[in-house]
């Protein structure tokens, strides 16, 4: 098995649909540690990959009007037990562009681990961008994934962002996102982390609603055991007339894992209006108690309520 | 042997008695209302029963199909044939109505007294039993994004598919509107038809009507038991208004 095959391989046990790398209406990258194992474009979007002294380059452009169909498949891990990945990553949807990227990231035998993304994002005017992301880190915790993001939305944009890691453990988690957001445009940055063990996990994310009328949702959804620990700060500032944001907040703790969470609202324009929630506790007992009454052991319940709460 | 017995049952919090001596019987496809003012300790018998957190009574025992289920989990009591709607129920992010209403039908197969397995329903059909569309409810989650009432009746769908021996309906017409609650009776008529015992806690005179019998409790205390006119009349009668401050220290039977 060759090494593009191991790292379909991995992909497909993280969830992954292996299918999309033969479909040649698939756009997709595959990149182990810091090497480009395989990359297949569409027309509409333009990639330019190299491999760098420190890592990976890569750019990806979205043409102007394009509405790439299919989404773009990304697969990027580290297989050995160490090892160090660095990415840096534009992305441009040019205006009126669209296009849903899927990534996995495998780690699934990492002991001594490094995932490093510096990404800049540009969505254009009328434009829309989803990227969801999903981690697999292997039962070790030896994984350290540190993804940065500069976001810059245009006008009457759409850009949707998910962070999932929903099994195995996460090591450790550092992200660090900023968003800026024009008129009319919608944001959004979602995280689900499941983190047990020793795992650390932090997460910031910043949205600047700018334009007029813009939206912002940033959503942290974070489930933690044993010795986790877990501290979200998460901040919204409206600047635009009739902009409205809302920070949220949940997380469930068992053990002796704790969570912090630090929401920030900022609002500068009295027709602006931004809105917080923020919940940490046990498993609730009603719903707990509920399902145990459908005879479900409290394990199997525990194990349910946390896994909707990192799907929803 | 009766299917539920509850036998001097006494619940403390604290320092406050809230069930005191409690005795009830439910018997297969019996509805047995407990009916009674705020706070007279219905939902908190309805717990104890179920064996919740917080609800593990100071005397007395609780007995299934004649076996002790004082000290057992909920899940226990659940696999056993016993189960609760909630008056209020739960919310689940993430999860949708389909994965919710498929933990119910996990259960141990059932035969008719002449030994022929009893069809389960699927998912679907529980759904239109409690009138609603499985196409439009199926994927939706059982988040926010349900009424208070739309969640009562995923509640009573995952029942169905459950099919319990026994099931503690705790308030099941609240939040409830006047045409899905012609549903609540056809539901607690399938119940009924199925052999399943049905223990209703109500404040409702109309929900009443679809009972056998009735026990009226007030300050933790059962008052009357008998049927649900007579316990009706007296609740009507003696406990609207409540005649005095001082409590009723004994049962009494009809």
């Amino acid at each position: 098995m060759n090494d593009f095959e191991k790292m379909v391989e991995a992909y497909e046990s993280s969830g992954g649909q292996p299918e999309a790398f033969k479909d040649s209406d698939v756009a997709h990258l595959v990149v182990a540690e810091n090497r480009v194992l395989g990359a297949h474009l569409v027309p509409g979007l333009n990639m330019d990959v190299e491999e760098t002294e420190k890592g990976i380059r890569a750019l990806l452009v979205v043409e102007e009007g394009a509405k790439i169909k299919k989404p773009v498949h990304l697969c990027f891990g580290v297989l050995p037990e160490e090892g160090i990945q660095r990415i840096e990553m534009r992305v441009e949807v040019k205006d009126g562009g669209s296009v849903s990227v899927t990534a996995h990231c495998v780690f699934p035998n990492a002991v001594k681990v490094k995932h490093l993304m510096d990404a800049e994002i540009v969505v254009g005017n009328n434009a829309r961008y989803e990227y969801r992301e999903t981690h697999f880190h292997g039962n070790f915790g030896g994984v350290e994934v540190i993804p940065r993001a500069k976001i810059v939305l245009g006008e009457n944009s759409a850009l949707k962002s998910f962070f999932g890691l929903p099994k195995g453990r996460a090591g450790v988690v550092d992200i660090d996102y900023d968003a800026e957001v024009g008129a009319n445009s919608v944001m959004e940055l979602l995280a689900r982390v499941n983190g047990y063990g020793n795992d650390r996990i932090k997460i910031r994310e910043a949205g600047c609603l700018k334009g007029d009328g813009s939206r912002g949702l940033l959503e942290s959804k974070i489930a933690l055991k044993d010795e986790a620990r877990a501290e979200v700060f998460n901040e919204i500032v409206a600047l635009g007339a009739k902009a409205w944001g809302h920070v949220d907040c949940t997380e469930i703790i068992r053990d002796r894992a704790f969570a912090k969470a630090v929401p920030v609202v900022d609002v500068r324009h009295p027709e602006a209006r931004v809105t917080h929630e923020a919940a940490i506790g046990g498993v609730n007992k009603t719903q707990l108690e509920t399902l145990m009454a459908r005879g479900l052991s409290e394990e199997e319940a525990t194990e349910m309520i946390v896994q909707g709460l990192l799907q929803g | 042997m009766n299917l539920l017995e509850v036998r001097n049952l006494t619940l403390k919090k604290g320092e406050n008695e809230i069930l005191k001596k409690v005795n009830l019987i439910l018997e297969p496809g019996e509805v047995h209302a407990v009916i009674g003012p705020n706070g007279a300790g219905k939902s908190s018998l309805a717990y104890t029963i179920m064996g919740l957190e917080g609800y593990s009574p100071k005397e007395g025992k609780i007995f299934f199909e004649g076996e002790d289920i004082t000290n057992l989990p909920i899940n226990e009591r659940a696999k056993r044939g016993l189960t609760l709607a909630w008056q209020e129920p739960a919310r689940f992010e993430g999860i949708t109505v389909e994965q919710y209403l498929k933990i119910s039908t996990n259960g141990s197969k059932q035969y008719s007294s002449s030994g022929i397995e009893l069809p389960r329903l699927t998912p679907e059909e529980a759904l239109l039993k409690v009138a609603l569309n499985p196409e439009k409810y199926l994927k939706r989650k059982v988040d926010k994004g349900l009424s208070g009432g739309e969640r009562k009746r995923v509640e009573l769908a995952s029942i169905l598919l459950m099919r319990p021996k026994a099931v503690i309906l705790d308030e099941p017409d609240s939040g409830i509107d006047t045409v899905a609650i012609e549903k609540i009776f056809e539901i607690i008529e399938e119940f009924k038809r199925l052999g399943i015992g049905v223990l209703l806690i109500t404040h409702s005179h109309k929900m009443l009507e679809a009972a056998d019998c009735a026990t009226l409790l007030c300050s933790g205390f059962v008052v009357k038991t008998g049927s649900p006119e007579e316990a009706a009349e007296y609740y009507n009668v003696r406990c609207l208004p409540c005649p005095s401050e001082v409590y009723p220290q004994e049962e009494e039977k009809i």
